[in-house]
């Protein structure tokens, strides 16, 4: 069995597989021309089609399908030549047709991969299966107004017939950690590829998780805990903290009834956030039986491996090749070029036209990390509107790079930079900051050397941190004085005096 | 061919549609012999016929991704047998819906 998380050590292993699905970045749903806008006022994207009237036929949206195979693609899914839609029949009020559009037998891709590598190297890396990939239709939405006490359930068909992908892993995760970095690496892969803005608070990326316990028994049988389905989860940290949650109620479970997979129905668990507990949610009556039959309104599709050359060809960078470009091209860690690839695809081409413009990748990247990421944190807005571009920025840490003034001074600098919008020298020239040169620097260290006998005889006698003392006199004479620079300036001219 | 009264029962059930038990009895001779009348097909030998998963002789029918005008709320919610203008009205549905 595996363990690979053996950092706390627990008597079994825990088995995660996951489903996931993502909107996909079209304009318009599947199989209409309604819009897909998140937030607009309800039932006004509706159609005859999504609406399930009478008569309507599904048209296939070309590029829901293009995306779709780009993300199986991506996932290094094989893809099947010949694919087909089912409908999958079952009544809720938000699915009008009475069944929804998806794959059941044929899907469009299946058997890929992704691996993640977790970049502070506290978990090893995991190579998780993807059993399918597949391309459907969305619901619509229901509101319970439990509030008003009112008996009824409103309904909001704007997101009926939306395209979705569903990402359908193998049990390849063995803790709830992995479980949350994969799951981070998958949402990169499909932001940096446009495939889907993956934003769960609009619900355009939503999990399921399946999990369960394998507990070696002492007679070396292995003893499985029922699977259960966690639904409702609206961020990854909350897919990690259920599935926590979710281990430690199946081994009491396990401890007290010693119940084994088989024996009891898969149950569905719903994950809620406020109180940190899955509960059992209502079992479907006979739900697994969706009678699945072939969508005789859309026709199959074909994809020739000319097409997926194309598909391929227009792919863009996946995370993983990117972060390995920052770490060799620029000299980076590990570390730093997943920090800056988790921004995205616009952070990491600022952090390239400001390392190529002051040609250094770790004082770029120091710069990105340090200030500009902890403005956008504070202020938010995307680094495509921050006001400090890469080249005055860029500007500033040559003047750092020349002694002009210190990082605390280019810090306040940059500061009047993001305030005015600034560059750096006319930021520079708006707070007084006069650069001082150098023999006039030399001369204010002589006087200061003059006035102080005591700190100059304390560095002769090797005590050179007393030259600390030095500076805030320096800084009293002039306040624009790089510290740095009056420092080896006094040192030298008192190692002189010897 | 015969189905069993469960089978049917089962389907029933599926379907939402509550059947007397006079009625179960006369939907699984029915439904026995549409069954029976459809499995004849069984008889032919197909060993050499590839699964057929459209009856057109069509493939990749596709449309542009381009919006196109919806219907107005007011016109897509007039055949609803209750809304309250923005929103279908349905009877307070709990359970967890089947999506996706």
């Amino acid at each position: 069995m595996n363990a690979s998380t053996s950092e706390t050590q627990v008597p079994f292993t825990t088995i995660i597989g996951l489903e996931v699905h993502v909107q996909l970045q079209t304009l318009t749903k599947l199989f209409c021309g309604c819009s897909t806008a998140f937030g607009a006022p309800p039932n006004t994207q509706v159609c005859p089609v999504c609406l399930g009237l009478p008569g309507s036929l599904p048209v296939m949206n070309q590029r829901a399908f293009r995306l779709a195979l780009k993300a199986a693609l991506a996932l290094d899914c094989n893809i099947a030549s010949f694919t087909k839609w089912d409908r999958k029949n079952y009544f809720y009020p938000d699915l009008p047709k009475g069944y929804q559009i998806s794959q059941f037998d044929l899907p469009f891709s299946t058997d890929g991969t992704l691996e993640v590598i977790d970049p502070k190297g506290t978990i090893g890396p995991c190579r998780v299966g993807i059993v399918r990939v597949h391309l459907e239709e969305d619901a619509g939405k229901s509101m319970h107004d439990e509030t008003a006490g009112s008996g009824d359930t409103r309904i909001d068909l704007n997101r009926a017939g939306t395209p979705l992908c569903e990402i359908v892993t193998q049990p390849d995760l063995r803790s709830p950690q992995e479980a949350r970095l994969w799951l981070n690496e998958l949402k990169l892969l499909l932001v940096y590829l446009g495939v889907s803005d993956c934003n769960m608070q609009e619900g355009s990326l939503r999990v399921d998780a399946n999990v369960n316990l394998h507990i070696p028994q002492p007679d070396g049988r292995i003893a499985k805990t029922p699977i259960v389905e966690i639904k409702n989860m609206n961020s990854f940290r909350s897919v990690e903290r259920a599935l926590v949650y979710e281990t430690t109620r199946q081994w009491g479970v396990w401890q007290e009834t010693h119940a084994e997979m088989g024996k009891t129905p898969k149950q569905t668990r719903g994950w809620d956030d406020p109180a940190g507990v899955t509960r059992a949610q209502r079992h479907k009556e006979e739900s697994s039986d969706y009678r699945y039959f072939p969508e005789p309104d859309l026709v199959p599709v074909t994809v020739s491996s000319a097409q997926q050359a194309a598909v391929r060809s227009e792919m863009g960078e996946p995370p993983v090749r990117v972060r390995k470009g920052l770490e060799t091209r620029w000299k980076i860690s590990a570390y730093d070029a997943d920090v800056l690839v988790n921004q995205g695809r616009q952070l990491v081409d600022y952090f390239e036209e400001l390392a190529t413009l002051i040609g250094d990748g770790k004082i770029a990247s120091n710069w990105l990390q340090q200030d500009v990421l902890r403005t956008l944190n504070e202020r938010g807005g995307t680094i495509e509107d921050f006001p400090v571009r890469p080249a005055a920025l860029a500007e500033l840490i040559a003047r750092v790079n020349a002694g002009d003034f210190d990082t605390s001074r280019a810090r306040e600098i940059f500061s009047e930079m993001l305030a005015s919008g600034r560059s750096a020298a006319d930021a520079v020239l708006s707070m007084g900051i006069a650069v001082i040169g150098d023999d006039e620097l030399v001369a204010l260290c002589r006087d200061i050397l003059a006035a102080n006998p005591k700190i100059v005889a304390d560095v002769k006698g090797g005590k050179e941190q007393a030259a600390a003392g030095l500076i805030g006199h320096a800084k009293k004479k002039n306040p624009n004085i790089n510290p740095g620079k009056v420092r080896t300036i006094c040192i030298d001219l008192i190692r002189a005096m010897q | 061919m015969t189905l069993s009264q469960q089978e049917v029962a089962k389907v029933a059930a599926l379907a939402r549609l509550a059947l007397f038990d006079h009625e179960l009895a006369t939907m699984t001779s029915e439904l026995s012999n549409i069954v029976g009348f459809v499995s004849l097909l069984e008889e032919l030998d197909t060993t050499n016929v590839d699964p057929l998963a459209h009856p057109l002789d069509a493939e990749n029918v596709f449309r542009d991704d381009v919006p196109s005008p919806s219907l107005s709320t007011a016109e897509a919610l007039q055949s609803a047998p209750r809304h309250d203008g923005q929103y279908f009205l349905v009877p307070a549905v709990l359970g967890e819906s089947g999506a996706a």
